[in-house]
């Protein structure tokens, strides 16, 4: 049991087929479970439908095309909420570090706030902004917005000091000092506070569209959980985690490039 | 650093008084918008939230949401760090389990759960196990990747001295993988009752007929701000406090690693 504890060594390709092959029939095994509970042991349609079934109402969503305009509001929320927690998020975070005094003040504040689930918050920005797709976008800008914060102080504090004596010592004016070594130095821990931000305002937007809203993508699988059409249903789940986790993977994939980046 | 002006001294002299400061300009910003500046049907004022925060509570049926609320928490926290622990320990000990499941439970960590919500409802109903069914999704994660993270950089060295030394499995467990992965575990704990506690609260905001999300719901609809504001702020304080009191608890049981 507590054995091979050591991280294998890497590259051993006979290794990773094994490991490849047991990942492959893991998933295989969950998809004959749920093929065998269906079809054979005649579990109920409400619960889990028929995996054939699933499949050809997912062919059908994207034949037809009409996931496009849910699709097309959840993007649009998602892309409003970022762009003011980035905005928002990045000055403010840019302003407190400028002082350590604003950082010992404020940054306490503002992870006292992020500890908070902010979903909470939900009935009241529902409220303030009705049903439509302006509580969904003020909702994802405020949950997003305390990582970005967060991060962008930590970023902008974490440069050493020397570097920006080292600058100014050469004569660097304050632009060139932003550009050439405050914004490379903030960057990589800027980068990664972007993308936890991104993933939950993407979250916080879905979960929203599921509890209160009128359209988008979030509300069609409440709807048709509501009527009951459970393949339909479970299609479109497939097809909002596919969306998520590619935009998940683009996002991660953007902030690796960049932080490689001198 | 020298004062660039009155109010940074200020700020660097008095660091706690600057962020009650700074909280009292926000309450104060809030009142006089509230009483001046927008309907009452929608905002009001802290002072109001405040005085009346008892006919919050007095509420019919309240006190018992909170305490269901609350139930559905611990059995989903309790849930979640068991079934976490097992799963994170038989994979995190075995370098192969780790490599071939570890990738399949990033990937489903990844998977934004909201949308399998309206199945949990299907399958549990509206009541209690469906709230804490997705509480223990939501939890289960952190707990399983605090637990992997902190059993598999354990030194083969203390293993085989164990062993040597005549420890048995039961022993080895005990007495060097438990205390070894005790810091991680407990800020996958932390974590994990963050998880447990979206997962609640959105479930319960998702459907509730008895549970807090049935009164965010009634005084929304009621355009009641003062007792869903009262309510919010009750619930807010109850997850700082937890955050609190599991923080408390992560620096107590790591304390004995000092700084290694």
């Amino acid at each position: 049991m507590a054995g091979d504890v050591r991280p294998a060594p890497p590259g051993d390709r006979s290794e990773a087929r094994i490991t490849r092959l047991v990942q492959i029939s893991f998933i295989a095994a969950l998809g004959a479970l749920w093929w065998l509970a269906t079809n054979v042991w005649g579990m109920s349609p409400i619960l889990l439908p028929k995996p054939q079934n699933a499949f050809s109402e997912l062919l059908d969503i994207l034949g037809s095309g009409e996931f496009w305009p849910d699709l097309l509001l959840t993007l649009g929320e998602l892309a409003g909420a970022f762009a003011i927690s980035m905005t928002l998020g990045v000055t403010i975070g840019f302003l407190v570090s400028q002082s350590p005094t604003y950082v010992r003040v404020f940054e306490p504040l503002l992870a006292g706030v992020y500890a908070v689930p902010i979903i909470l918050f939900l009935p009241l920005y529902v409220l303030f902004f009705g049903l439509g797709a302006s509580s969904k976008i003020a909702l994802g800008a405020t949950i997003s917005f305390f990582p970005i914060v967060l991060n962008t102080i930590a970023g902008f504090t974490s440069i050493d000091k020397l570097y920006v004596t080292a600058a100014k010592s050469m004569g660097a004016s304050p632009t060139i000092l932003l550009r050439h070594v405050l914004i490379p130095g903030a960057l990589p821990i800027i980068l990664s506070g972007l993308r936890m931000g991104f993933t939950v305002a993407l979250l916080s937007i879905i979960g929203s569209e599921t509890i209160a809203s009128l359209a988008g993508l979030g509300h069609r699988i409440v709807n048709l959980a509501e009527s009951l059409e459970i393949g339909r249903m479970f299609a479109y789940i497939v097809f909002v985690v596919v969306i998520a986790a590619s935009l998940n993977a683009v996002v991660s994939r953007l902030e690796a490039r960049r932080s490689l980046d001198p | 650093m020298r004062a660039r002006a009155p109010i940074t001294g200020f700020m660097a002299r008095h660091p706690r008084l600057s962020q009650l400061a700074t909280i009292a300009l926000f309450l104060l910003v809030w009142e006089i918008t509230a009483r001046f500046f927008v309907d009452k049907m929608f905002l009001s004022p802290p002072s109001r939230v405040y005085s009346e925060i008892d006919r919050v509570l007095n509420t019919k049926g309240l006190m018992q949401a909170l305490t269901l609320t609350l139930y559905e928490l611990s059995a989903a926290f309790v849930i979640a760090v068991a079934i976490g622990m097992a799963i994170g320990l038989s994979v995190g000990l075995n370098a192969f389990a780790r490599r071939c499941f570890m990738p399949i439970i990033l990937l489903l960590y990844g998977i934004p759960q909201i949308v399998i919500l309206p199945l949990f409802i299907l399958g549990l109903g509206i009541g209690p196990p469906s709230k804490i069914a997705f509480g223990v999704t939501h939890g289960i994660f952190p707990i399983i990747l605090a637990i992997v993270a902190g059993v598999q950089n354990l030194k083969p060295v203390l293993l085989t001295s164990a062993r040597s030394m005549g420890a048995n499995r039961w022993h080895v467990l005990r007495y060097v993988v438990l205390p070894h992965m005790m810091p991680s575990f407990f800020s996958g704990l932390r974590l994990g009752m963050t998880g447990v506690l979206l997962g609640v609260l959105l479930a319960e905001l998702y459907v509730s007929t008895a549970g807090i999300g049935y009164f965010t719901g009634l005084f929304t609809q009621n355009f009641d701000p003062t007792r869903l504001l009262g309510l919010i702020s009750i619930l807010a304080a109850m997850a700082i406090a937890l955050n609190e009191f599991m923080r408390t608890v992560e620096r107590r049981f790591s304390r004995w690693r000092g700084n290694d």
